[in-house]
């Protein structure tokens, strides 16, 4: 465990001793004017001990994982694929102290002897590129040496390579959805899965089993997710468009001061804890409700899991529509005040078409937001995937399925888990197309007054 | 003449009816909005006053003053159970030696009283031998009927406790031997299948320890990424299609980084599930955008001023950034990086995908231990059956909207604190 780290301790201390080197190096050096301060001499010894050096560790700890797996299994010459898998996963227990019977002692002795050897390599040769790296740099230091220049281009470097994380991330999921939605389109057709009207994807375990034919139509699970936020949005958009108005037209200034960040709490706070009142607190009082009304709402209906979601998103709603009216010029209404309109009169008939876009672009960032909500709809609505416009009816959605098809899930492999990943694309598609909708027309709109 | 006079008389009376309409359309147009804004607010107040009125008792607990004979024979023997036995049925002789008798007995207090008696010990030998008071943990229905939470007045099959153990707690109180007591336990233990013993420390220890992975990595990186975005990068494709692809990012729902999560880190990289650092790596990915986007805004916020004196004195563009934009930004990039940590921490879906929604007792010792979190305990207890686990769950919430008040507290402060106009 000790001789995991030690490389990197290694590396910084050599790091920092290289920093004090060079620079004292250079101090030493007779030339006054130097094409950099002293301390750029000091990274430059740096850079060359530590970079390297971090390199083969990061390399080196890639690949022995795997050369150790090649070799120890080379030993079952017969076994492949899963098999291969579990024999492997058990020697390692084994090797942790978790005993399992069955196990080849012999290959679980070769496993450990080839970690310490491995370790122990590592080190090594970590430390030698390190050395190397502090003397090569060092050696370097003369007062030709344009050390500034040098030691920003490699700062500019890192800057850059921090800045590409983000495109590897998008390529990341992309490349993991599309995979495994391919994948699954192999064994299910696409036509099947987009216009299918059942879905029950739990493998049936005996031939008669209800609802587990492994039927992948997912229309049910694309209507539930439209229903619950159909529900939201009808709670959401005039709640969240009418206080916008409020906010941006009538309130007094430090009356919106207060009032506009408490809006924005409700954005804050964590799904998980509107899932609990959803669900505990919410649905029962709405069934008891159902029952004096003489009307069956089920305890997972929509509409708990609607409404709960529609407060969730309400500053999304309210705090765009807020802005883009309180960017709305003061002349056009001043002209309107000035024609003899009311407040009301002007918002209705100057404001609000003024500022539609914006508006438009607040509403479908709301909506992708209701879409791709999780913890609400996973705690409030169902798994029964129902094909039903009536609100009081459970009803499930993309995010629900997926959580509830991967977790506990340890096979990767089953047409379950791919389809999770084919309603992940779906998801990603749809909300991507509504957020990048959303900017553009929020774009077109604020080039508009500029 | 008459005639005209009778036509403004008429409009006027007309002219005066429609600014009465308009004056009161005007009116209902302003309650519309003032009724929306108390909607939202309203809501607030009712969804919090919930939480915490069904929470606030999960922060005390009901304990039982029992009076132990730390036998030497019994300890040596290890049979801590008959330990327990004994003190219970010295306080209620007549409560019957049958086997389903001495069971309902037992029932009054926790199902982990016997490793409390045995811990006791252990952690203070010199109790064997002596008579003492301990109190221990009630059991959930007990402690659930001394709440208040369970009516007496039902019939005995409807609820969870029987009229023997009415009786008993009755005896109890009488007493003096029954209290409800601040719950220790919550704070210094892991999850348990008995709700009087389940605790919240595994998963705040699992939280802090995620929250420390994204840290460390998501904000070195925003903030080098907003430095290059804002200072170096140049105009051209690769820097629009990053600045594309974080805006895109920062949208993205949270499932789906979990989605990448499990296909990436879990099944390629093959980093271990339900680990702190597999947890991290996918909340720091998530939490990227929102530290990138602030930090450029701090940034940006600083006057170009600054770096063109520094320029103008010998600096070079690096020195004029690192030394004189970036310290001048820290207010704005921190305050950014803790709303991002906070967003964070609330975060439960892509953990969900992750494993990290899971049974732990154990408090995790460090980033491959098998772990939970705040947000994930709550969504585990809120699916439990127990009573006990209902009111668990509240507390939890509230110790959760707890942290995120302090962080987003903080982040109020610093931005109040060292916002200039400059």
């Amino acid at each position: 465990m000790l001789l995991s780290y030690l490389p990197l301790l290694i590396i910084a201390l050599f790091g920092a001793g290289a920093f004090y080197a060079s620079r004292a190096r250079i101090s030493a050096a007779p030339q006054r004017s130097l094409p950099g301060l002293p301390g750029h001499y000091g990274w430059y010894g740096t850079l060359w001990t530590v970079v390297p050096a971090t390199l083969v560790y990061a390399a080196w700890t890639i690949i022995d994982d795997q050369v150790i797996r090649n070799v120890v299994l080379s030993d079952f010459p017969d076994l492949s694929g899963a098999a291969a898998t579990l024999l492997y996963v058990s020697i390692e227990n084994a090797a942790a102290g978790v005993m399992t019977d069955d196990v080849p002692m012999a290959s679980v002795e070769l496993l450990l002897h080839l970690e310490n050897l491995s370790a122990a390599a590592r080190f090594a040769l970590v430390t030698a590129v390190s050395v190397l790296g502090f003397f090569w740099g060092w050696r370097r230091i003369r007062p030709e040496l344009t050390a500034r220049d040098r030691v920003e281009t490699a700062l500019l470097v890192a800057l850059f390579i921090a800045s590409i994380i983000a495109i590897l991330t998008t390529v990341g999921i992309v490349l993991s959805l599309v995979v495994e939605t391919f994948r699954f389109f192999q064994l299910v057709s696409p036509f099947e899965f987009f216009f299918g009207l059942e879905w029950s994807p739990q493998i049936a375990l005996r031939e008669d089993q209800v609802a587990a034919s492994g039927a992948f139509g997912a229309v049910p699970v694309f209507a539930g997710t439209l229903l619950i936020t159909v529900i939201a949005m009808l709670v959401a958009g005039p709640i969240g468009l009418m206080s916008a108005i409020y906010l941006a037209e009538y309130a007094h200034p430090r009356v919106r001061a207060v009032i506009k960040p408490l809006l924005e709490i409700l954005a804050g706070i964590p799904t998980v804890v509107y899932g609990f009142f959803a669900a505990l607190v919410l649905a029962p009082s709405m069934r008891n409700l159902g029952v004096d009304l003489g009307l069956t709402i089920s305890s997972e209906s929509a509409l708990a899991a609607g409404l709960i979601m529609g407060i969730m998103i309400i500053p999304f709603v309210s705090s765009l529509s807020d802005d883009i009216m309180t960017a709305v010029p003061m002349s056009l209404r001043e002209g309107s005040y000035g024609l003899g309109a009311t407040a009301s009169e002007t918002i209705k008939r100057v404001i609000l078409p003024a500022a539609t876009p914006g508006i438009v672009g607040g509403f479908m960032l709301a909506i992708s937001r209701a879409i791709g909500e999780t913890m609400i709809v996973v705690m409030a609505a169902g798994l029964a995937a129902n094909l039903t416009a009536n609100p009081f009816e459970a009803v499930t959605t993309v995010t629900v399925q997926i959580a509830t098809l991967l977790v506990g899930d340890h096979e990767f492999d089953s047409e379950k888990t791919m389809a999770a990943f084919a309603l992940g694309l779906t998801l990603f598609i749809v909300t991507l197309a509504l957020n990048v909708a959303a900017l553009r027309v929020v774009q077109k709109y604020s080039e508009r007054y500029e | 003449m008459s005639s005209y006079a009778a036509t403004t008389i008429s409009s006027q009376a007309a002219a005066n009816r429609l600014l009465l309409r308009r004056k009161r359309a005007e009116r209902r147009f302003q309650l519309y909005g003032i009724l929306a804004i108390s909607a939202a607010l309203g809501f607030l107040v009712v969804f919090l006053a919930s939480i915490v009125s069904r929470g606030y008792m999960g922060f005390v607990q009901t304990e039982v003053r029992l009076t132990v004979d730390f036998d030497q024979e019994l300890i040596e023997a290890g049979s801590y159970r008959k330990m327990l036995r004994t003190s219970l049925s010295e306080l209620f002789p007549n409560a019957g030696s049958s086997r389903a008798e001495r069971r309902t007995l037992a029932r009054l207090v926790s199902a982990g009283t016997v490793f409390v008696l045995r811990e006791t010990v252990e952690a203070d030998p010199a109790i064997i031998g002596t008579v003492e008071d301990v109190w221990v943990l009630a059991s959930d229905p007990v402690d659930q009927f001394y709440k208040g939470r369970i009516d007496a007045a039902l019939p005995e099959e409807e609820r969870p406790i029987s009229d023997a153990s009415l009786a008993r707690i009755a005896a109890l109180e009488a007493a003096g031997r029954i209290d409800l007591r601040f719950n220790r336990s919550f704070f210094t233990r892991g999850d348990s299948r008995n709700p009087e013993e389940a605790g919240i420390l595994a998963a705040i220890v699992g939280s802090a320890l995620a929250l420390l992975v994204t840290v460390v990595l998501s904000f070195p990186v925003g903030v080098m990424t907003a430095v290059y975005l804002e200072a170096f990068a140049p105009k051209n494709r690769i820097t629009r299609l990053i600045e594309i692809n974080i805006n895109n990012l920062a949208a993205v729902p949270s499932i789906v980084f979990g989605l990448l999560g499990l296909a990436v880190f879990l099944n390629v990289f093959g980093l271990p599930r339900s680990a702190p650092i597999s947890g991290g790596l996918v909340l720091s990915l998530m939490t990227l955008p929102t530290i990138i986007i602030s930090s450029r805004a701090a940034i940006r916020a600083v006057p170009p001023s600054f770096a063109e004196a520094a320029i103008g004195l010998g600096a070079s563009r690096v020195q004029a950034i690192f030394h004189h934009v970036l310290p001048a930004a820290a207010p704005g990039t921190l305050t950014g990086a803790i709303i991002g940590m906070a967003r964070a921490l609330g975060e439960t879906a892509p953990l969900l995908m992750m494993g990290m929604v899971a049974f732990v007792v154990e408090v995790p010792g460090g980033f491959t231990d098998p772990s939970t979190v705040l947000p994930a305990q709550v969504y585990l207890w809120a699916d439990s059956p127990e009573r006990g686990f209902a009111e668990k769950t509240a507390a939890a919430t509230i110790v959760l909207l707890g942290f995120l008040l302090v962080m987003n507290g903080l982040a109020v402060y610093l931005r109040r604190k060292f916002e200039k106009q400059w």
